[in-house]
Parts: structure tokens; sequence; C-alpha cells
């Protein structure tokens, strides 16, 4: 078996930190490669690298035996490298079939559109996928899933020798996994190479001929898929010790606050059922996509959730909007926080105080003094590195803009606070920093959600571990009993595979 | 089983486009009908020949803009080219009496084309929001005219008799500007449905994005739409010329107000993707009518232009509605029949 492409060595890094080191794998015609690794280990740089949309820093590519230089996702397409994006990139106005060859229509006399081809091509190919769309229905009222097909769809339609999937069965369900399977294989007997991407090891074992597995950047094992059970991807997925400590401040753990029960949104999630305790800090883990940052937004009244009960201290909560959430003590400090959490332009005080601006402007009159002395605490509290409370948050690092965000939640004086991913992109002393500041919260009673795909961090920090896979609460593990193993084995479902 | 489903609901979708038009034609059924009740004249072979001529000119510049409209962009500048152009079309003419019409045509679109690279690069290339780079061009346009004429109109008693009756010939009935709508419209028709670069502009306007990961020469396409709506532009300019036969430089003012009118009534997605040349056209004529029946009725100027702005909200608005609805029922639908698969599968 030859080498279709040879990845030698190679590195990238973002800032001083490796997101790739030394990276060597070669991929064969004819096979599926799995690739695994924890959220960060890597692999969506790899992709990124193989597709021309980043370069490397150091190492070559190697394809069909000759080394080359990807500039651009065109150059990786002419090279018959396609990659599946997670996200899909649809054209909502158009239909199925026109989504699927977009930019590059079937060509009839006189270089006009071939609307027939077009349409029996795109339905030839929806058939093989197993999926019952017809190619003239507007993708506009398509749901993810079949908006994921597509993406598949669109792929397929282009000769591949290199296919790409990065996470292609994250929505779908599993009639559609298996017609998925059918067609990976079908492209496997005509020689094409397929990287698979996915957190469900029990789809790995059911596809993969190889699997390589990733960890903090660097590739720690290619082997046989035959050759590697569950127990022994998951080992070398973690792999490392809880090298980082955090300083967990012990907190006494009162009476319970808010309790969610079979909380449920269409499509998203449901059974959703837990409580939490004042002082208590409960992490929930799961990988991106399980639907964590979902059940926040409906605790909190971004999103309307279709069913299901919320108490407060034993009274039922109705979450509406953010503003009734935040005047029954709740806040939430969203995952994006550059996007969702602060106004860049405007100062540190004005940012802080965004959340409680009427108590701040006795008469209808806004008194910046107020403002500046509420930053002034938190700059202080938070420990915020930062000239004065008039400070442009723009200029602020990661980690002290996250600090401000919280400020902005904590001036509400929440007594329950979600915290979405409060680490994503800071550095490793400013995590430290921010773990410190949320033990210490902690402390002083306030009840905290932690959501993070970062295991150590949810182990460090978290007295109880909730588990979420697929939209379901899938563990509930005490301090005691949550190890990554465990937590990495509920989130990828590997008992129930076993089972 | 499901694909039944499935092609129902592509009807569904396609229903809905024709029933947004066949609204438009039932507005228009009913305007006329109003008119030719209170207007007087309004029923007649000379306004009628007054309302085709007018309607062409929209129409001619209403399918340009409908293909920037398309690519999510906008073309203000529409109305200071047809002033431009109109000018240089009977200057030229003027001062050469042999020249043949069709040389006259293909200058002042040579010129629309140029003004509609202009608004092309800034919007592709300078990345300026169309809405802001066009409105500037519109300014500069019309300034350029103003230099032009030095405040100079030109007479028809200084234009070629040739010329002059272009607006007047009727070859089969039909007045000769109209002539050249119909031809307009059923290329950028076919275009629109058969150019694969013209098709481009539909993907580029409904995800810019994906445009761009799917291949697509986004900065391309957006300047070639540009191009188009400039060099309509141009024609319109001619046959404006053609048929008032005086120009000034403040000719075509305020065309741009009745172009988008047309087009966004028309049901041409104001956030780019989807739209039709039928729909402009549709648009076009009602529009048109409804101006003309006014003049009639000696309606104040205030009314005629009150109308183009609120013919616009509600337009937009009704096609927020229905976009909307349109997409909650589709998904409805698929949602119900995921979660019944879901179920299914779980069982077993």
């Amino acid at each position: 078996m030859t080498a279709l492409v040879d990845l030698r060595g190679l590195s990238k890094s973002y800032g001083g930190v490796h997101a790739l080191a030394d990276v060597s794998v070669s991929i064969d015609s004819g096979t599926v490669h799995a690739l695994v690794g924890e959220n960060g280990a890597g692999k969506s740089t790899l992709v990124k690298l193989l597709t021309g949309v980043i370069q490397p820093d150091e190492g070559e590519l190697v394809v069909d035996g000759e080394s080359q230089r990807i500039g651009d996702p065109q150059t990786a397409h002419r090279l018959g490298i396609v990659a599946m994006y997670q996200e899909p990139t649809v054209f909502p106005d158009l239909t199925v079939a026109e989504n699927v060859f977009a930019g590059r229509h079937p060509r009839g006399p006189g270089r006009t559109v071939d609307w027939s081809r077009m349409r029996a091509d795109a339905g030839r190919i929806l058939e093989d996928l197993g999926v019952e769309l017809a190619p003239g229905t507007p993708v506009r009222g398509l749901g993810v899933a079949d908006r994921q097909l597509l993406e598949i769809a669109k792929a397929l339609s282009s000769s591949a020798r290199l296919l790409i999937m990065d996470e292609p069965t994250a929505a779908l369900s599993p009639n559609e996994v298996e017609n998925l399977f059918a067609t990976v294989r079908k492209l496997r007997e005509r020689g094409v190479a397929v990287v698979f991407i996915s957190h469900r090891l029990e789809e790995v074992d059911a596809i993969a001929d190889v699997v390589t597995v990733l960890r903090d950047g660097r590739h720690i094992a290619t082997r046989p898929a035959a050759e590697l059970s569950h127990g022994e991807i998951v080992r070398l997925m973690v792999g490392r010790s809880l090298d980082a400590l955090f300083p967990k401040e012990e907190a006494e753990i009162g009476d319970v606050v808010l309790e969610v029960d079979g909380l449920r949104r269409r499509g998203v999630f449901s059974h959703v059922s837990f409580e939490l305790r004042r002082g208590e800090i409960v992490g929930l883990a799961g990988f991106v996509g399980a639907g964590r940052s979902e059940v926040a937004r409906a605790i909190f009244g971004i999103d309307r959730p279709d069913g299901g009960e919320i108490r407060i201290d034993g009274r039922r909560f109705r979450p509406r909007s953010p503003r009734a959430a935040l005047r029954r003590g709740l806040a939430y400090l969203p995952e994006d926080r550059l996007q969702q959490g602060l106004v860049q332009p405007m100062s540190i005080a004005v940012n802080a105080s965004l959340a409680v601006l009427p108590d701040l402007t006795p008469a209808g009159i806004l008194q910046p003094w107020r403002e500046r002395r509420l930053a002034r605490r938190f700059i202080e509290q938070l420990r915020i590195k930062a000239t004065s409370p008039a400070q442009a948050v723009r200029g602020l690092s990661g980690g002290n803009q996250q600090k401000v965000v919280l400020s902005k939640w904590l001036a509400a004086e929440p007594r329950i606070l979600i915290l979405d991913e409060p680490t994503h992109g800071v550095d490793v002393g400013t995590k430290a920093d921010v773990h410190r500041t949320i033990s210490h919260l902690a402390a002083q009673g306030l009840t905290i959600l932690l959501i993070s795909s970062e295991l150590p961090e949810v182990l460090g920090m978290s007295d109880r571990v909730l588990v979420m896979r697929e939209g379901r609460l899938v563990a509930e593990l005490s301090r005691s009993e949550a190890t990554q193993e465990r937590v990495i084995e509920a989130a990828a479902g590997v008992q129930e595979a076993a089972a | 089983m499901n694909t039944r489903r499935f092609v129902s609901a592509q009807a569904l979708a396609e229903a809905v486009v024709r029933l947004r038009e066949l609204g438009i034609f039932v507005a228009l059924a009913f305007t006329i009908l109003f008119f030719s009740v209170r207007a007087t004249n309004f029923m007649t072979a000379d306004n009628w020949r007054d309302i085709a001529t007018d309607v062409s000119m929209v129409v001619v510049v209403a399918v340009g803009q409908t293909m920037v409209v398309l690519t999510r962009n906008i073309d203000l500048s529409v109305g200071s080219i047809v002033g431009l152009t109109a000018y240089v079309s009977s200057n030229t003419l003027a001062d050469h009496h042999g020249l043949p019409i069709v040389v006259t045509a293909l200058i002042a679109m040579g010129i629309g084309a140029l003004c509609g690279l202009g608004n092309g690069l800034l919007v592709a290339v300078g990345k300026i929001p169309a809405i802001i780079a066009t409105l500037a061009t519109l300014a500069i346009y019309r300034g350029v005219l103003f230099e032009v004429t030095h405040g100079q109109n030109v007479f028809a008693s200084q234009l070629p008799q040739s010329f002059l009756d272009l607006a007047a010939k009727k070859p089969l009935g039909v007045p000769s500007l109209a002539w050249i709508a119909i031809g307009v419209a059923l290329v950028g028709a076919a275009l629109l449905r058969w150019a694969p670069w013209a098709r481009d502009f539909y993907a580029v306007g409904s995800n810019p994005d994906a445009a761009r990961l799917a291949g697509i020469p986004v900065a391309r396409r957006v300047m070639t739409a540009f191009v188009i709506s400039g060099a309509l532009a141009g024609l319109g300019g001619f046959m404006f010329a053609a048929r008032f036969a005086s120009v000034d430089a403040v000719a075509g003012r305020g065309f741009e107000l009745d172009v988008v009118t047309a087009v966004v009534i028309g049901g041409v997605n104001v956030f780019g993707g989807s739209g039709s040349v039928l729909g402009a056209v549709l648009g076009a004529l009602l529009v048109t009518t409804i101006q003309d029946g006014f003049t009639l009725m000696r309606v104040d100027e205030f009314w005629k232009i009150f109308f183009n702005g609120a013919a616009i909200v509600v337009a937009v608005t009704v096609d927020a509605l229905i976009t909307k609805r349109v997409q909650e029922a589709l998904r409805r639908r698929r949602r119900a029949e995921l979660l019944t698969a879901h179920e299914r599968a779980a069982e077993t």
C-alpha cells in the first residue's frame, strides 16, 4: 500500500503555544483513518494544514511522493484533498441540488447550467447516501442534520482522493450514521482515503482501519484499529496526570438553590435534571456539541425550553428573558466573551456596570462616579491588571477581559453563576488566577455551574461533575468518583457501547 | 412515503414565490381598475403609450439592479448614471447628426459600464458597504454631469429627426423603447437561469462565506453585477434622451428610488439570494402605473414619493414575514419527521 499523503514533522504554533508539535503520520489510499483526541489536542489544526487554510511552521506535506506547499483551499482541492466542515456552509436560498454543485454547475451546451443533469446527479448522490431529500427542496427549511448531510453530499460530488470528515456524525440520527458509514465504505473500496474525526469511540470501532491519537498537539500513537480497545484509546487520549493544581478552597455546602427538572428543548437536549447547592461548584463536562451551553442558555432565559421545570429556592422560575433571570439571582458568563460579553471599545467601568445600569442612575441620570467606584471595587477584588477604570477593554489581555465580564455579572450580585468555558484561550498564569477567583466566590456562598471542555479544570474545581452527551445528562460523579477516564468514557458513550 | 412529503415541501416553497408574483398582479389589476374609474384619460392609447415608455426605462435599469441586489448589495447611483448618459447621448447626437443611433446607445452603455466598474471596485475591492459606496458615486456622477453640462441644456431642436422618431415608433403596435425593455428582461432572465456566473449571484448573496469556500470568485461576481447594472443604467439614459429629447443636469434625479422600489416590491430580497427578473418587471409595472395615475389625478408630489417609500416598507415587511413563516413550516415538518425516525431507531 502506498501512502497517499505523508505528514513529516509538522509543527504549528500560535503565539508561542504549540497547537501541533512535530507530528508525522502517513495516510494510505483506501483506508479509513480515525483521528482522535481531546478538545484542543490538535485535530482541527491538522485538518487546516491539510486543506491549506493555514501553513505549517515546520515540516512538510508529501502527496503522492512529492513535497507540496498547500497555500490555499483551491490548491488542496486540485490535489484531491476535500474537507467536510463541522459547521455546515450552505446557501439557504438555493435548492439542495444547487447547494451540492455551487461554484461548479454541470455544464450543458454553450457552457450553460445543465439543470436536469444537476438534479439527476444530486439525486443520485443523495440516494447513495441514503438521504430522503428531493434535489429541488429549498435548503431554508432544513435543520442542522440535513445541512450536515448536504455538506457530505457536496464533498462527495467532487472527485476527492482524500476526504476529511470533521465530526460528520455530530448531528445525525443512528440511521443516517449507518448510511454515511455505508458510503464511507464504498469510498474506501474505490481507493479513497478518509480521515475521520469523531468523539464517539464506537463509531471509530465501526469504521476505522487505523487510529491516530493526538494529545496536546503531539502524535501519541498510530495503530491498526483492531489492536486498540476503547480503554486503551481513552488512556492514550488522556495520558497525563493532573499536573496543573488548582487552588480549590473548601466551601461549606448548603441548601439546594437551583433545581432543574426534566428540562428539554426539542432537537437540542432532553431529560436534563440536576440540582445545585449553595457554595457548590458543579462541573458540566462533555464534548463540544453535547448541549451544555444550550442548557445554560435555556436556564438563563436566552432560548425558550420546550418543557421541564426550573425552581430557585423551591419556587418555580420560568426563564423568559435574561433580565428576569438576573432578577432571580442568576448570572451567565457566555462562552465567547469577545462577542457576547463585552463592548470592546468602551471602558472597564462602562462594561462592568452594563448589567446594573438602573441602580447607578438615580433620577434617570447616570452617575459616572458610581460606575467608576464599582469598577474599582472589582479591579481590586478580581485583581484586574488595568491602569484605571477608564481604560478601554480592547487593550486588556484575554484573562483580564474575562475578569471584566465576570465583574459585569458579579455587579448584579447573583447567587447562582453559570460560567461557560471561563478560561478558554487564556494563558496558564491567568487561568490559575481565574480559578482562584471562582473558588473564592464559591467559598463566599455563591453557587457555580462550571461548563468546561478542559478536564483538569473540571476535575480540579468541581465538588461534583455532571457529564452530558448528545443532549442528555449521562453521568453524575462525586469529586472522588470523577476521574479523567470515567468522564471521557461517559462523554464518549463507551459504557453504553460495551453493554 | 417520505419522498412525497419533501416534494410537497418543494412545491410549497415554489407556490409561495408564485403567490408573491400573483400578489403584485392582483395589486396591478386593482390599480388599473381604480385609476380607470377615477382618473380621466387613464384608459387612452396615448396614456398607455406613456406608461409603456416609462415602464421600459424602469425595467431596463431594474434588471441590472436585480443582479446587484441578488449579491446582497445595492446600486443607488443609477439615477445619476441615467442622467449622465442621457446628456452624453443627446449631446453626442446634437454634435454628430450622422452618427448611427446604435453607436450612441453603445457609447452610453460603455460610459454606464465604466461608472458601474467604479462602484464595483469600491464595493468588491475597497470593501465599502454598497449603500455608502453608491451613495458617494450618486453624488460624484451627478457632479460630473454638472461639470459636463456647464449649465447648458440640449434641446429637441438640436437633435437629428431619426433619434426623435425612436420613441414615437411602434413596431407591431408596441413602442420601440418597450421592445428594448422586453429584450433586456428576456436576456436578463435567461442569464440568471442559464449562465453559471450569473447563477453564482444567488450563492454570493445567500451566503458570501460559503460562496468563498465553494471556490466562487466572490469579488469578481460582485463587480460583474455592478458593471451590468451600470451598463443597463447607461442604456436607460439613452432611452431617457430618446423619450424626453430635452436633457439637463438634473435629468434622472430620484430615478434610483423608482428602480429600487420596483425591485423590492417585485420580491427581490434585499438581503440577497432570492428574486427574479419577472418579479422586478411586475414591480416596475406597478410602480409606474401608480405614478402615472397619480399624475393624471394631479396628486401632490408628496404623495407620489410617499407612496414609493411606503411600498418599500410594506414589501420588505411582507417578504420577511413570508420567509419566516415558510421556513418555520418547512422546519416543523422536517423536525417532526426526524424525531419519529430517532424514536423508531431508539426502539429497535
